[in-house]
């Protein structure tokens, strides 16, 4: 794509006017940290969008073949820092895939609680920073209460806030504190109804309608051809979740554990049941409008909406699996454990994506290479099919709804 | 018995300061002068302690609607010093000016928008007498003076050297020239129902219960009240039609590049012009300086000499320090509507997402003008077919009293101008303005007091 403006001029009323290109970002407040869009402009018209990358790089693959797999779990939380508990899970299990380590059964639902938790906090993010793409700050700070409650959870767990290595290989750096299943319930308790008061706020909202439906309109085919995963592939209408289709060592941690992989059932053209009896029966979810279609904004942002209940349904199976299981918490190996010579490749469900992490080893306890594979990366890259001939303020509005974290794609 | 509480108003702070504080009926033009002064400074007050107050209401109600505290430090319980705290960070910031910036018309833009929304501010009445400079066609000035602020915005956008700035500025300037005409249209029908484009007029025209409130005047101008709403936040760019400005989009529109000072004059000439506008609804449409139950008027009926009722206005029959108080209400009564509608304003902004430009576009020429459009119609129907209305007061009446009026004072007073009806009632003030002699008038009951003009039948 060139960004050079050598188009001809073009004279309209005897004007001569001209494209304009114009930098969006990287300090943009709705670039979600440090994006920068290099925009082609015709009035309000964009006609060209392309992203640049690299404004938070910061050698996290080289720093990782420079350090024990413990010793980078740290590495890790600046990924996704607004899902740090994932990041820490996939990292976990790739090592453990390499040095072909089993865990105890308590470890596995402790990680699904905590990851389902960090899922949980993410979409909240993700959620209120796409309400202020499009210009209401209120959602913010309501999904920014619920999720500073989560983040009371996770620091009396493992005393981090943001940053939080807990899950680590081998298990978790500790077990959950006394009283922390029964807090965590009632948390859970008083966020239930808090997820219709976020419908009411912005999924139903008339303004939020017109603003997200029908616009950035990505198809199956494209999301796929793209490599977009997570939230953004689902909302196309493609049924692909890791942790039903991803690979066995991932899945079996949720063996055992109802929960629906979110997407739109083509032949009804509805989302599958939220199960709202669990939530009391006042409850309901908003319709679909008429004006959203497969792929656009809205079902984007539906989806995530959605997977925050189904995020809700595990974490309460899993409190009380962790409650009757057997074994510990999981003892992470050693920090200078040595790995088989080797490599191994795992991708896990992260809130925004199939996060993989790809690890070869020579024998060492360092090992020889590490790779992240970034979820947001692929997913920001469909952007500048989506924006091509909106208007300018669709593109905070597509961008958002890709939910993208610099973090994870510069790593 | 309503009707003749109706005085036309004549009176204005400049009036008043001369005749209550310095004891002159007929001051000279240096006494005319400081008087007018006096009124300017405690007009600029209302803008700026009302800026002063709005931002730190709109950061506490913001608060509250966003489950924090908004500030709580500065000045005590409330923070209610937060805006002067503000404003000092604001003044010691360096006044910045980008290089590739118009400097001179960047410099004076702000001031442009500040003096604009300032200056509509004249003729806004906030009670009967209670008005900077009495306008006839105050209906006129006030949108007119308004319309003015857009070209600060404009100029900021243009000069700032900045794109961003001038996408904000290229949309203001669509936005508000858009929304003018659903505007002017809505503005439009109280005035012809009340059959004067005087503010203090059409205010003292919905005395007494509410029901008299123009808004509950005919369906049609109860909805041309909802539009004139949506229209004026939207010409006084608030959320959710705040595209100028729009931070998402825009980084922060026409004021990118401003800081410090210049920037705070914005927010001034904003918040001035959301209290005008909710001032300008409040008199238009929800019965101006009257409160929704007739204290002021059974004030007066209690404090009113039985010998002079009779004889004239209700307000000419008591001593002045009731009609002092009576207009204390009134001023209070305005600025708690007032206060309301810009309460509304920011719940408003603070819930709803930001439309996109072409969505407030629709929105202006789908809705707002073709409802208005109907409105209007509808409401003169209702007026000429003289249709049930809420409204007691018969304003037919009153219309023939001017029409009366008007000839007693062609052939009373020669050499008088006797350009609008009610503007016979004005010729006090208006002549003492112009310098020229007063005609000498019998003795009204108005001249005691010095607050309702008008004189007997």
């Amino acid at each position: 794509m060139s960004t050079k403006v050598d188009d001809p001029r073009v004279i309209e009323f005897d004007v001569r006017t001209d494209e304009m290109l114009i930098n969006m970002g990287p300090q943009h407040p709705s670039t979600h940290g440090v994006l920068r869009l290099i925009l082609r402009t015709d009035g309000e018209i964009v006609s060209e969008v392309e992203p640049h990358l690299g404004y938070l790089h910061r050698c996290a693959e080289k720093i990782g073949e420079n350090l024990t797999p413990r010793q980078w779990v740290p590495y890790t939380d600046r990924m996704d820092y607004l899902a740090g508990m994932n990041m820490n899970l996939g990292w976990a299990l790739v090592v453990e895939k390499l040095l072909e380590h089993d865990l105890p059964e308590k470890a596995r639902h402790l990680r699904v609680i905590i990851s389902e938790m960090g899922r949980i906090a993410s979409h909240l993010v993700g959620m209120g920073a796409y309400g202020l793409d499009l210009g209401t700050f209120s959602p913010f700070l309501y999904a920014f209460r619920e999720r500073e409650k989560i983040l009371d959870l996770f620091e009396k767990a493992c005393g981090a806030r943001l940053t939080y290595s807990y899950l680590t290989p081998g298990g978790a750096t500790g077990d959950l504190p006394p009283g922390w299943v029964d807090e965590c319930r009632d948390f859970l308790a008083q966020f239930k109804p808090c997820i219709p008061e976020f419908h009411e706020l912005l999924t139903n909202n008339q303004i939020f309608i017109g603003r997200t439906a029908g616009i950035g309109v990505m198809s199956a085919a494209t999301a796929i051809n793209y490599g977009c995963t997570g939230p953004v592939l689902r909302g196309s209408g493609v049924p692909y979740d890791l942790r039903f289709n991803g690979e066995e060592r991932y899945t079996e941690m949720y063996e055992g554990y109802q929960f629906d992989v979110i997407v739109q059932d083509p032949e009804t053209g509805k989302y599958p049941d939220p199960h709202l009896e669990e939530f009391g029966d006042d409850l309901d979810y908003p319709e679909i409008p008429k004006e959203a279609i497969l792929g656009d904004c809205w079902h984007r942002f539906y989806v995530r909406m959605l997977e925050v209940v189904q995020a809700i349904r595990l974490v309460e199976q899993a409190l009380d699996k962790y409650e009757s299981a057997s074994g510990d918490w999981g003892q992470p190996i050693k920090l200078t454990q040595k790995l088989p010579k080797g490599e191994a490749y795992l991708e896990t469900e992260a809130p925004r994506g199939q996060m993989g992490f790809y690890l070869v080893s020579t024998g060492d306890s360092i090992p020889w290479r590490v790779r992240a594979r970034s979820s947001c990366f692929c997913n920001l890259s469909v952007t500048s099919e989506l924006c091509r001939g909106t208007l300018l303020a669709d593109v905070p509005a597509i961008v958002g709804s890709l939910d993208v974290v610099m973090g994870e794609i510069d790593r | 018995m309503i009707g003749s509480l109706v005085s036309t108003g004549a009176s204005t702070v400049t009036e008043f300061i001369s005749q209550n504080i310095f004891g002159l009926d007929d001051p000279n033009w240096f006494m005319y002068l400081l008087c007018g002064v006096i009124a300017a400074v405690l007009v600029l007050h209302v803008i700026a302690v009302g800026a002063l107050f709005f931002i730190w209401a709109e950061r506490k109600i913001a608060g509250r609607i966003q489950d924090r505290l908004g500030p709580t430090r500065v000045g005590g319980k409330f923070g209610w010093l937060q805006t002067l705290a503000d404003g000092v960070k604001l003044i010691a910031k360096e006044d910045f000016i980008p290089r590739d910036a118009d400097a001179p018309l960047f410099k004076i833009a702000p001031y442009i928008a500040f003096a604009a929304s300032f200056a509509a501010f004249l003729a806004l009445p906030f009670a009967d007498g209670a008005v900077a400079h009495h306008v006839n066609t105050a209906v006129f000035f006030v949108l007119a003076v308004l319309g003015l602020e857009v070209f600060g915005v404009i100029l900021a956008g243009y000069a700032s050297g900045s794109k961003w700035s001038l996408f904000g500025a290229m949309r203001e300037a669509a936005q508000v020239v858009s929304y003018e005409v659903p505007l002017g249209m809505c503005v439009v029908i109280p005035v012809f129902v009340a059959g004067t484009m005087n503010l203090t007029t059409i205010g003292e025209m919905q005395a007494g219960w509410f029901n008299n409130w123009l808004v509950f005047h005919d369906p049609f101008t109860f909805i041309a009240a909802i539009v004139y709403f949506t229209c004026a936040t939207a010409s006084v760019n608030r959320a959710p039609f705040d595209l100028a400005e729009a931070e998402s989009e825009l980084v922060a529109g026409f004021h990118t590049e401003y800081s410090g000072l210049r920037w705070s004059f914005f927010f001034m000439a904003e918040y001035g012009s959301m209290f005008l506008v909710s001032a300008l609804a409040s008199i238009l449409f929800f019965g101006g300086w009257h409160p929704p139950i007739p204290i002021d008027i059974w004030i007066l009926e209690a404090f009113a000499d039985p010998d002079l009722v009779a004889a004239g206005p209700l307000k000419d029959a008591v001593p002045s320090l009731v009609t002092f108080l009576v207009m204390l209400i009134g001023i209070a009564t305005l600025v708690a509507k007032s206060v309301i509608g810009v309460v509304v304003m920011m719940w408003v902004r603070w819930t709803f997402p930001r439309l996109r430009i072409d969505q407030v576009m629709a929105t202006c020429l789908k809705y707002c003008v073709p409802i208005a459009a109907v409105c209007f119609v509808g409401s003169m129907t209702w007026e000429t077919l003289d249709l049930p209305s809420m409204n007691t007061i018969n304003r037919y009446e009153i219309h023939e009293d001017w029409s009366e009026d008007l000839a007693v004072s062609t052939v009373g007073e020669d050499g008088v101008d006797p350009e609008w009806p009610e503007d016979e009632n004005d010729d006090e003030s208006s002549e003492v303005m112009d310098g020229e002699e007063a005609p000498i008038e019998e003795d009204s009951v108005a001249v005691q007091n010095g607050l309702s003009l008008q004189e007997g039948e």
